[in-house]
């Protein structure tokens, strides 16, 4: 090996750590995943290959109606948020800075900065009132929540394909007499289609993946996967909860997937 | 005043964008940033019997943060049993810290050092933890360090250990967890910044007969420091907000602030306690932030 070249970019021991980072980081999943799989209860002992923990888990009915929560929740946080997010970014990008344009970034990513155990306590207490005052009890407050966080997921990849956008195209449909919003509808719109849905799909999947805001936001009965799987830490092992995770994970690599092959730059 | 044109079409065009941006403030307003000044409000009433609050301004909840009456000679002393939270909170963060950047800096490195096609999939790869469920990674290695977990049970295989080794609650669990989770918070940053280091400078380094050593801490370091401020900042902050690893790798019992918010709310019934340690843990994180604006402005600059 003496005979080898000097590698300028190479630091002794880098590769090494990296390959072993990744391995590390890997593992617990693929060996959370490999065990949802498992004919017995052990997280370590292999025992053949059965899927009774994803029937147990279908045949859970509290599994199912957290099931139904959580894509409830996730499908309209990510609607509204990506709806609100798509205006906020048409009034924020491509135009002369405006006097409060900085106020707005600040406020789109706040719920980036903020720790999520304060916001949490924070609707907690919000909602507490306006729960006695009104009567209320239903989705609403989690969907409310959820829309609020979700805002600046669905603004990020819609702002950065807006910003990339060649504006001669409004300008020759306005030249085509085409009204404001005529070159909106039939220019701008089909233009910023996929950033759109990869906002969703990121929104989506943030609000999927959800624990802490869901768990002091929620009312009884009103368990998402994630909070669900939270309760059920407490208790005793329950590998089905490997089999609802192995199911999160592979719903969050689809979504992930598209959402890199729908903002991925064409060569 | 008569405007012309351009600056009547420009007020048009400023109130246009604001009527666009105004459904997400409203949202934003109303479930986000207006329920922070609740526990403002909040952190200065008075704490009522059974949980909730009493509307008596009071700055008992900010007292209580710090100090604790002496239930029999109603002396004022320091509150251990807090600063023995935050102490923890603060020390785990830290050490988290440290060692993502000493393992995430290599990492970083490699990803930023391979082909174009091939840094592209390494990336996507630490991509992925990023986005997955920071419950379900959680959960993944609590599988792994339990004492039935495959750890314990290869080491007892291999009879390196004759018992398993307690390693779930415990304080070692809890930092493993955060490093596990958060450390594609940090290898990211710092990726970004070795990416846009020249690497010529490498050569020119050796060429002036430079060690690997030296050429790490004099050209490579001073270089990256931004990347390395700014990802150590993105793990400290998340860290010291830190819930649901602490929540089941610690037990319940080796609580850090976020657990012990939960706490004020729940069991501890002490809701101006719970909204000042809120309030705390915000201002703390807030000039986190500032630095790590700072730092990446400056990267800016360099660049």
């Amino acid at each position: 090996m003496r005979d080898r070249a000097f590698s300028v970019t190479g630091l002794p021991g880098f590769a090494t750590i990296a390959v072993a980072v990744f391995v590390l980081l890997y593992l617990p999943i693929v060996t959370l995943v490999v065990y949802s799989f498992n004919a017995g209860a052990s997280p370590s002992v292999w025992e053949g290959f059965s899927l009774h923990w994803y029937a147990l888990a279908w045949a859970n009915d509290q599994v199912k109606d957290a099931a139904m929560v959580s894509l409830i929740v996730a499908s309209f946080a990510a609607a509204i948020s990506t709806a609100v997010a798509t205006m906020a970014a048409l009034g924020t990008t491509r135009q002369k800075a405006f006097r409060g344009q900085t106020l707005i970034y600040v406020m789109i990513n706040q719920p980036l900065m903020v720790p999520e155990i304060v916001t949490a306590v924070a609707l907690l207490l919000v909602f507490a009132v306006v729960r006695q005052w009104t009567g209320y009890t239903g989705l609403g407050y989690l969907i409310l929540a959820h829309s609020a966080f979700c805002i600046p997921f669905a603004y990020l990849p819609i702002r950065a394909r807006l910003e990339s956008m060649d504006l001669t195209l409004e300008t020759a449909a306005a030249d085509l007499y085409a009204s404001r919003w005529q070159a909106f509808r039939r220019v701008t719109l089909p233009l910023l289609a996929p950033a759109i849905a990869a906002g969703a799909m990121l929104a989506f999947v943030i609000s999927l993946d959800d624990v802490v805001i869901t768990e002091f936001v929620k009312a009884p009965g009103q368990d998402t996967l994630p909070t669900y799987m939270l309760g059920q830490l407490r208790r005793a092992m329950n590998p089905d909860v490997n089999a609802i995770s192995a199911m999160l994970l592979a719903v969050t690599l689809v979504l992930l997937s598209l959402f890199y092959l729908m903002t991925r730059k064409r060569d | 005043m008569a405007l012309t044109l351009e600056e009547q079409t420009g007020r048009d065009q400023v109130r246009r964008n604001w009527w666009l941006s105004l459904p997400a403030l409203v949202i934003l307003m109303v479930a986000a940033i207006g329920p922070l000044i609740v526990v403002l409000v909040y952190s200065f009433l008075t704490p009522g019997e059974y949980g909730n609050v009493e509307w008596k301004f009071s700055t008992e909840g900010w007292m209580s943060v710090f100090v604790t009456k002496d239930i029999f000679d109603e002396t004022w002393k320091l509150a251990d049993a807090h600063m023995t939270i935050f102490w923890r909170s603060v020390k785990l963060s830290l050490l988290t810290t440290a060692l993502t950047l000493v393992v995430g800096f290599p990492t970083a490195w490699f990803i930023a050092t391979r082909p174009a096609r091939a840094k592209a999939l390494w990336l996507f790869l630490i991509t992925i933890p990023f986005w997955t469920n920071l419950l379900i990674r959680t959960f993944a290695i609590n599988q792994i360090i339990r004492n039935e977990g495959l750890l314990n049970t290869m080491l007892l295989k291999l009879g390196v250990i004759s018992a398993p080794l307690q390693i779930t609650y415990t304080d070692t669990a809890v930092l493993i967890g955060m490093v596990y989770v958060y450390l594609p918070l940090m290898v990211l940053p710092l990726f970004a910044s070795i990416d846009r280091f020249d690497m010529r400078l490498l050569e020119a380094g050796y060429d002036l007969y430079a060690s690997r050593a030296q050429v790490l801490r004099r050209v490579i370091l001073p270089l990256v420091k931004p990347g390395i401020v700014a990802g150590s900042i993105l793990v400290f902050i998340p860290c010291l907000g830190a819930y649901v690893t602490p929540r089941i790798l610690g037990g319940g019992k080796l609580m850090m602030i976020g657990n012990f918010i939960e706490l004020q709310f729940g069991q501890g019934r002490n809701w101006p306690l719970g909204a000042a340690i809120s309030i705390l843990l915000l201002i703390v994180v807030t000039i986190a932030l500032l630095f790590y604006v700072r730092a990446i402005n400056g990267e800016n600059r360099d660049a």
